[in-house]
């Protein structure tokens, strides 16, 4: 009779602290080549898992790639050692991910920018092409020569996503504008060649490009410096890279890597946690164009309004932006 | 016209992409002049970019930088020669060496100093060595052809471009005009020969190792303080074994390595001017074609085109006195 009630009163008392202490969670992250303090894509990713290691005091570990044998590697480590969840960054990662997520099916796994379909995986996709086209509407309405660049990182169909919505945004504000297409490579090195970048923004430049956009993670420190250096203005991407040269970039399509690996360690202490896939687009605030004083002289009340209502538009499906990734063409 | 300024574009795009090329197929010459055989440029490249990058920034002066670059280069140059010359070891295996410390020990040092996964800062302009005008390059800009020439290809690059170019001049002249050059092409050939006639082969083959350090650390430079601002990873991307591609295609002789980097410059240039081009018939031409064409043309030139081409006859092989 007594023991029961201990137990009873134990069972209540747990019962009353779970919700408000959060379940301790044992975070991790793998990185994608680029590594976490790229500026960019990699570095979004971190400072979402550091914010939330500022706000509830949860350590996480991280490991930054040095070549691409090393993705099994980490997952596998990091699964061992009962790290959950683990969130790893980029597509590249998917082949490792669909080996070592089966393996621990009691660990929670999260792949960004990549569609891994098994039971305890979270998927998060971004609507780039939808930022892409609200960055592609300011470049023309920025850009005096009516030609506007795109550098891009290693060719594939994300990528491609990225130059697709770019293109439909620039042509929607301005049907004579002429843009101009780079990829800097076909191999992961192409993520990491800032000076190939840097040629690549030139030669755009060289022809009549007054704006270029880059999706390229630590390739596109290149093509920012060539902007800048040539009083051009560049468009950052990822994270908001505004700042890298102030004055001088015209806006940053922002990629929330870092609200989604936030999430993903928020779901899963509040014992929220769902697999499937997460589409992030304009409507779910997964992207958006970055407005911060570094560009305020640069984005006149005109361009504002314009991409404000393109937002709207593209929210309310009046404006449907081409995704390249589903049929593997570009019709712009 | 229009054909014209595309040509000049990529033309002046060529220069820029052709500069490092050229200064570590210079840097090579001089070594495998000598004797002594360098697959370390890369290395030595890669060390003084990362060099330059990080004293450019933490003085806020370019030529500190290039000093600093120069310095490391030199160094690593120098445990090449003790290596190769001193101990008589085995001159591939010391070069192979050199390129995997560099790679290593930049990536580990950067990420030390500067937490910022193995780049160095960002430079400010002041830090760096900028685009130099030519004189009357903007008013002779509207002159057609010879103009638009002068303004756009000649005028415009950075310090470094244009001591590169003069290097091919120098390095000429110092070859097959002055009687350190003569020694120098006798002490690849034949080294028993220049020591017969009472001059140390060692010290010689050391000053050769010595100039091949400085311009890799030239050609460094111009990679992360001139090219671009700051260093990042693995940034010479391959360039030190181009250049010794080229540096056989041109026969081991100054003019023709400028051909040759030019060459290479050029077809890099071009793949990424013709990159999306749509072709009549044919379409759009895919991007990895247009990347691999340079190496296409490469191997096609170097099978058919150039000749025999013969090294210097004592390359690679360490002098041993006779006793």
């Amino acid at each position: 009779m007594l023991r029961q009630f201990f137990g009873a009163a134990a069972l209540a008392t747990m019962m009353v602290a779970v919700p408000s202490l959060a379940a301790e969670i044992k975070p991790a992250v793998v990185y994608d080549l680029g590594g976490k303090n790229d500026q960019s894509f990699n570095q979004s990713a971190y400072s979402g898992a550091e914010k939330y290691k500022q706000d509830n005091g949860t350590a996480y570990k991280d490991f930054e790639l040095q070549n691409d044998t090393q993705r099994e590697q980490a997952m596998r480590r990091f699964a061992k050692k009962g790290h959950n969840p683990i969130v790893v960054i980029g597509f590249s990662q998917a082949e490792a991910l669909k080996k070592v997520a089966p393996e621990f099916p009691d660990t929670k796994f999260v792949i960004i920018d990549m569609v891994v379909d098994l039971p305890n995986v979270r998927s998060v996709v971004f609507k780039e092409h939808e930022g892409s086209y609200l960055v592609g509407l300011l470049a023309a309405k920025a850009a005096k020569s009516e030609k506007v660049g795109f550098v891009g990182g290693m060719d594939i169909p994300l990528i491609r996503a990225f130059a697709c919505g770019y293109k439909q945004g620039a042509k929607a504000a301005n049907a004579n504008v002429e843009i101009f297409e780079n990829m800097t490579g076909t191999t992961g090195a192409a993520w990491n060649d800032p000076v190939k970048g840097g040629e690549l923004a030139k030669s755009q430049i060289d022809r009549g490009a007054d704006v270029v956009y880059h999706a390229a993670g630590g390739t596109g420190a290149g093509v920012l410096q060539a902007a800048a250096d040539a009083g051009k203005l560049g468009i950052g991407v990822d994270s908001n890279q505004n700042g890298i040269h102030s004055g001088k970039i015209l806006t940053s399509m922002v990629k929330r890597v870092d609200v989604a690996v936030y999430k993903a360690f928020k779901d899963l202490s509040e014992d929220k946690w769902s697999s499937g896939i997460n589409v992030l687009g304009l409507a779910e605030d997964g992207v958006a164009w970055a407005d911060d004083e570094h560009n305020k002289a640069l984005i006149s009340d005109d361009m504002r309004t314009a991409v404000e209502q393109a937002t709207k538009d593209i929210i309310a499906g009046k404006i449907m932006v081409h995704d390249y990734r589903a049929d593997n063409t570009c019709p712009y | 016209m229009e054909f014209l300024e595309t040509f000049t574009l990529i033309l002046d795009s060529a220069v820029r992409l052709s500069v490092p090329l050229l200064l570590a197929c210079l840097a090579g010459l001089y070594s495998e002049r000598s004797g002594v055989f360098d697959i370390g440029l890369e290395g030595k490249m890669l060390g003084a970019a990362f060099a330059a990058g990080a004293v450019a920034y933490i003085t806020s002066s370019a030529w500190l930088g290039l000093f600093a670059a120069i310095a490391v280069s030199v160094a690593l140059a120098l445990v090449h020669g003790y290596a190769s010359i001193t101990q008589r070891g085995n001159q591939i295996v010391s070069g192979v060496a050199i390129n995997f410390v560099a790679a290593g020990l930049t990536a580990l040092l950067g990420q030390a100093w500067f937490s910022m996964g193995g780049k160095t800062p960002q430079l400010p302009n002041s830090a760096r060595f900028n685009p130099i005008e030519l004189p009357f390059a903007e008013s002779l800009r509207d002159v057609p052809i010879l103009g638009q020439l002068y303004s756009e290809l000649l005028s415009g690059h950075s310090l470094l471009v244009y001591a590169a170019v003069a290097a091919v001049a120098l390095t000429w002249w110092i070859l097959y005009r002055t009687r350190f050059g003569l020694r120098l092409r006798a002490v690849g050939e034949n080294p028993g020969a220049v020591d017969t006639a009472g001059i140390s082969v060692i010290a010689l083959r050391y000053q050769a190792v010595i100039i091949t350090g400085i311009l890799c650390g030239i050609a460094g430079s111009y990679l992360s303080i001139a090219q671009s601002a700051g260093f990042s990873k693995d940034m010479t991307a391959g360039k030190g074994f181009i250049a010794l591609a080229a540096l056989i295609f041109a026969k081991w002789k100054p003019i023709n390595a400028l051909g040759a980097c030019f060459l290479f410059g050029f077809l890099d240039a071009v793949a990424i001017r013709a990159q999306g081009a749509v072709l009549p018939v044919i379409g759009e031409v895919p991007v990895q074609f247009m990347q691999a064409l340079p190496y296409i043309l490469t191997v096609v030139l170097l099978a058919g085109f150039i000749g025999k081409a013969i090294p210097p006859k004592a390359g690679g092989v360490a002098y041993t006195k006779e006793r």
